[in-house]
């Protein structure tokens, strides 16, 4: 499809030096509630290249959705505040423009598709107009070449009959449907980043399939850069470059994703991992992480999984974890990464079930 | 294998389409369940999956007679659940309990956990007497891994995962014999749901409870469940042990819906077998004649469109599947 040609040229350049799209570095946010001060975001870097995915992986409250929100310049402000860091986007540190300018490159620029497509569309509105909402306003097209670029859209995300489907209500598709309509919204002025927050967690698994499916054509076939925010390890399997896990707020572990699941180098990612059943595998009884996640108002001394980390020694309790490199891209927050990722230390617990 | 417990046959509940408001005329009905037959064995947990709306809670509700049948049997202990009433249906429900989808809604809010858990017993006075009854909460609380201090609690002081042990420690209240669960463990974080689960288990072993465990992910029901029923548009389309139905599917649907379930392993894609279903389900209104998968099913041909495939052993395996065509599969995991 020759309009959808993004990459734009300063992108390919960017991914040929290997300058980062974007890069969030030591980012914290707060949320100051009358319960106290939430620390949810607890400085949180990663880059992401032109045309990569990279996935958030993590379990509810850990701060992937915050994130996001954070990059995209919708964070709830009261009560949620950004108190430290940089997002740059092409470099440019975007917690730090005019807000017009900031305008200007969300949505159109880094686009985000949300998990609930049901409350995020409006019930009032047909979806063609939705999906051209911001062509006719941000670029003034008429009403006659914004229907034609919708149908466009449509059929680039596969909806069936579009040109029929135009005037329909958001109410009168399925929610797979209604999800394409979603990404159909997100594409509209060709974003070189999509967000895409459980894009696939409301949906039966057969259409789980065919929206990951889409987005991973939609992402061959236009360059754009994904970051798929999920806490199913198995769609991040299927489709991630990479993987970030977030625990309490931070990045915890960092790898490609197929060192991440051979050889896991934190506790919490072989936690995770021991924690789900195989559909491949009847298994035996499931290991468990024991305990619950951190109340972000107190979080734990030293390393904040030390609760509930079978690996745990004293030092964890008193010494917050070094950020260590393993190589190739591989980062993770323990102070025994090193020892894990070798194999040198096992999970010493629940060994006999 | 195991007596059976409870065997149902061709249940159906229908739910009316009424127009108008004073005087309704029914213009058509909702085929939720439409003819389910399955048998539960005494010490087993029975597996039902299926797509959103194919009726797997509805097939719970009737059996706890929530919603009454249109027609058919359940038959436990020698008595149809269907035609139960007065005392046989207040001595059924003390020993088939449910545990419910979310731990968010499902318990109430102004109760403590003490008063939601020993409930039971109010309806059920015989099974504790009144000052024993604080004692057995605490019990039941401990049991499932609650600790029994925090009886007086409300809910919102619990998380996720401790609601819904709340809710199974309720259902325990009674010792039923047969425990429904309906999507128990959907709303809850993998790290959590291992834990329930494990809990769910320990349970059966130590209490010889029997399950119907109903899902969506299929991978908790391949662990937890000895066999599993694959339910289409209000039909059971395939029925067997786990192996027949993960290692061995013959319907279609199943290959479909094996197919698409993303494993957490990166390499997994390689020696599997693709299959994407196009489209949605249709309504549950009007079902399509013959054969109710038809209008996704790769296979179909002219019988599928004429003949209503009956739920029967065919000849590519032994277990029970509704499909014209049956064929093993074995690549689609
Ligand atoms: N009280 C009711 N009145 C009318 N229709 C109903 C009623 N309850 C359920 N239905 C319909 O019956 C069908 C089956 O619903 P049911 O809730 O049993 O599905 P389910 O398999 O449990 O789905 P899910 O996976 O989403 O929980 C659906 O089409 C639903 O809309
Ligand atoms: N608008 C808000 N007000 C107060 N707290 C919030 C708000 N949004 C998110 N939080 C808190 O921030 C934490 C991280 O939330 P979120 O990023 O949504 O998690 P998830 O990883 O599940 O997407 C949670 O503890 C959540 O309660
Ligand atoms: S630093 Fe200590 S507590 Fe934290 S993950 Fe590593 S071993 Fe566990
Ligand atoms: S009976 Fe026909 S339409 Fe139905 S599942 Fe089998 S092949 Fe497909
Ligand atoms: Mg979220
Ligand atoms: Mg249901």
């Amino acid at each position: 499809m020759g309009r959808h040609s993004a990459p734009e040229a300063d992108d390919a350049a960017a991914a040929q030096t290997g300058e980062p799209l974007l890069q969030v570095d030591d980012l914290h946010v707060e949320f100051r509630t009358g319960d106290g001060v939430a620390h949810v975001i607890n400085g949180v870097s990663f880059d992401l290249r032109a045309g990569e995915t990279l996935a958030v992986l993590g379990e509810s409250g850990s701060g992937k959705s915050v994130t996001a929100q954070a990059v995209m310049g919708i964070l709830d402000t009261p009560p949620g505040h950004v108190t430290r860091g940089a997002i740059r986007f092409h470099g440019e540190d975007m917690l730090r423009m005019s807000g017009t300018r900031r305008r200007q490159i969300r949505g159109k620029r880094i686009a985000m598709i949300f998990q609930d497509a049901l409350s995020a569309l409006n019930p009032v509105f047909t979806v063609g107009w939705q999906i051209t909402e911001t062509l006719r306003k941000r670029e003034g097209m008429s009403k006659k070449d914004a229907d034609e670029r919708a149908v466009e859209l449509m059929d680039l995300v596969r909806i069936p009959a579009a040109r029929d489907r135009l005037k329909s209500f958001p109410h009168q598709f399925s929610g797979g449907m209604r999800q394409r309509v979603m990404i159909a919204m997100s594409l509209a002025e060709r974003p070189e980043i999509i967000i895409a927050d459980e894009p696939t967690t409301a949906l039966d698994v057969t259409v789980q399939a065919q929206i990951m499916d889409l987005l991973g054509d939609l992402r061959r076939e236009l360059g754009t850069a994904l970051i798929l925010i999920t806490h199913d390890m198995g769609v991040v399997a299927d489709v991630a470059d990479r993987i970030a896990v977030m625990y309490a707020g931070r990045i915890v572990e960092h790898a490609d994703v197929h060192s991440l699941y051979r050889n896991p180098a934190h506790p919490y990612t072989i936690g995770l991992l021991d924690s789900i059943p195989r559909l491949d595998d009847k298994g035996k009884r499931l290991r468990t992480i024991p305990g619950l996640p951190p109340n972000l108002t107190a979080i734990p001394s030293g390393c904040p999984f030390h609760p509930r980390c079978p690996f745990a020694q004293d030092i964890c309790v008193t010494r917050v974890p070094p950020n260590m490199d393993l190589g190739g891209g591989r980062r993770s927050e323990c102070h025994f990464a090193d020892r894990i990722v070798t194999g040198e230390l096992t999970r010493p617990d629940q060994e006999d079930e | 294998m195991a007596e059976a417990i409870l065997t149902v046959t061709d249940l159906v509940k229908h739910f009316p389409v009424t127009r108008g408001i004073v005087f309704k005329r029914h213009i058509a009905s909702i085929k939720a369940v439409d003819g389910v037959s399955l048998t539960l064995h005494r010490g087993e947990t029975l597996g039902v999956v299926g797509e959103s709306g194919c009726g797997k809670s509805t097939l719970a509700k009737v059996l706890m007679r929530l919603e009454d049948a249109t027609s058919g049997t359940a038959v436990y202990n020698g008595q149809d659940i269907m035609s139960l009433r007065g005392e046989g249906l207040r001595r059924m429900r003390r020993q088939v309990q449910m545990v419910m989808q979310d731990p968010y809604t499902s318990l109430n809010p102004r109760m403590t956990v003490g008063d939601i858990v020993g409930e039971p017993f109010e309806i059920h006075p015989e099974v504790a007497p009144r000052g024993d009854r604080r004692a057995r909460v605490r019990e039941l609380l401990d049991l499932v891994g609650l600790n029994p201090e925090h009886i007086n609690r409300y809910p919102h002081q619990f998380s996720g995962g401790q609601r819904q042990r709340i809710g199974i420690a309720r259902a325990l209240a009674l010792k039923p014999e047969i425990i429904i669960c309906d999507e128990p463990v959907s709303a809850l974080d993998v790290s959590i749901q291992a834990q329930v689960v494990n809990l769910l288990e320990s349970l059966q072993d130590e209490m010889g409870l029997s399950y119907i465990f109903i899902a969506h992910d299929l991978s908790v029901v391949r662990h937890i469940c000895d066999r599993v029923a694959v339910m289409y548009l209000g039909r059971i389309v395939e029925i067997g042990t786990d192996d027949e139905i993960y290692r061995r599917p013959t319907h279609p649907y199943t290959q479909a819906l094996l197919s698409a379930v993303p494993l957490p392993d990166p390499d997994a894609r390689e020696h599997r077998q693709i299959i994407r279903l196009q489209g949605d389900v249709p309504s549950p209104q009007n079902p399509p004649s013959g054969c109710r998968f038809r209008t996704r099913c790769w296979k179909a041909t002219e019988i599928c469109v004429r003949e209503d495939p009956p739920l029967v052993p065919r000849e590519a395996d032994p277990h029970p599947s509704a499909c014209h065509h049956a064929e093993t599969n074995t690549h689609v995991v």
